[in-house]
């Protein structure tokens, strides 16, 4: 099951960069083409930071990953790399769980 | 590399092993999460050999991992690898290739190969080698920080008691930060996340993040001529 979620989700990431190069390029005339794909990630993204955040499986909780997150963000804010602001979420949470503050 | 009369290629090449180094890091947290959510190394790494691009894969894992299976896993990682298309659109002219490169470029089109492309644009020549320079440093380093993070995670023991379930929504969020440029954005932001949260509870996992899609093509649609 895993298997056909990584190739396929390959296959189609690869096609949409493949179609790129071999469609005409006055697709890129149509406004809502470019500014749909422009959106897509920011609402997704954000969409999983809040499920990521919050979800647990149907429900929706609040523990140790909210911290955090909350930790992300002031890393994000000091304009710390990408692997600093994972570490300090991951530590600070792992930390609170250690510590019996949060679950 | 060659010197011409705009100027030499060299910075671009430094600049792309530096942004490939940066990636890398991203590519340590990746494999790390990857195996965290339940795919096994080699399933890690395939995805970074293939897919090769980070927020489809990130959200793949993020998917799988919270249980929403394959289809809704698979449909997320393709809607966020669309602007990938739109990247090759775009590129496809200066990069003017010919026959089995073109195949190959595809592979390496990405937010930091096209970003340092159209950065470098002031000759053809030096946008296209910044292109190929990023892509190649980034596809590098990326699968090696991956392997890395992968093994690293293998070795050590429950994701939740490291902390690991907080890096997961915190590596989106690291993904998404630069993209809240402006209030439009923060806008669809802030509807995509609520569209997921009120929709969690109420549809099987993986739909949540789906549908949020819905906020992008709304806004998409009625800011189509101001973009």
């Amino acid at each position: 099951m895993i298997w056909a979620a990584v190739l396929l989700g390959s296959l189609g990431c690869y096609l949409e960069k493949l179609f790129g190069f071999i469609l005409p390029p006055t697709l890129l005339d149509r406004p809502m083409i470019r500014s749909v794909a422009a959106l897509l990630p920011i609402a997704m993204l954000s969409a999983l930071v809040a499920v990521q955040t919050f979800g647990d499986g149907q429900s929706l909780v609040i523990d140790a990953r909210l911290a955090g997150v909350a930790v992300a963000v002031v890393a994000l804010l000091l304009r710390a790399p990408f692997l600093v602001v994972v570490l300090a979420a991951a530590i600070s949470a792992a930390l609170l769980r250690a510590l019996g503050v949060a679950s | 590399m060659t010197n011409t009369p705009e100027g030499s290629k060299r910075p671009i090449t430094t600049s792309a092993i530096g942004i490939g180094l940066a990636t890398g890091a991203y590519g340590l947290s990746f494999g790390a999460i990857s195996v965290a959510s339940g795919l096994s190394t080699l399933q890690t790494q395939t995805l970074s050999l293939l897919m090769f691009t980070g927020a489809s894969q990130f959200a793949l894992v993020g998917v799988l991992g919270a249980g929403g299976g394959v289809i809704a896993a698979v449909l997320t990682a393709w809607l966020l690898g669309a602007r990938n298309g739109l990247y090759a659109l775009h590129l496809a002219p200066t990069l003017n290739l010919r026959g089995l490169l073109k195949p190959v470029a595809a592979q390496l089109t990405i937010d930091e190969s096209t970003a340092m492309s159209i950065a470098n644009d002031h000759t053809p020549a030096h946008s296209r080698h910044a292109f190929w320079a990023t892509g190649i440093s980034v596809y590098l380093l990326w699968n090696v920080g991956t392997l890395l993070g992968a093994l690293g995670a293998s070795a050590i023991g429950d994701p939740a008691v490291l902390g690991l379930d907080a890096a997961i929504p915190a590596g989106f969020l690291a993904l998404l930060w630069p993209r809240l440029r402006d209030r439009t954005a923060w806008a669809i932001a802030a509807g995509g996340a609520t569209v997921a949260l009120v929709l969690t509870p109420l549809t099987r996992s993986g739909v949540p993040v789906l549908a949020s899609a819905l906020i992008a093509v709304f806004a998409g649609y009625h800011l189509r001529d101001r973009t």
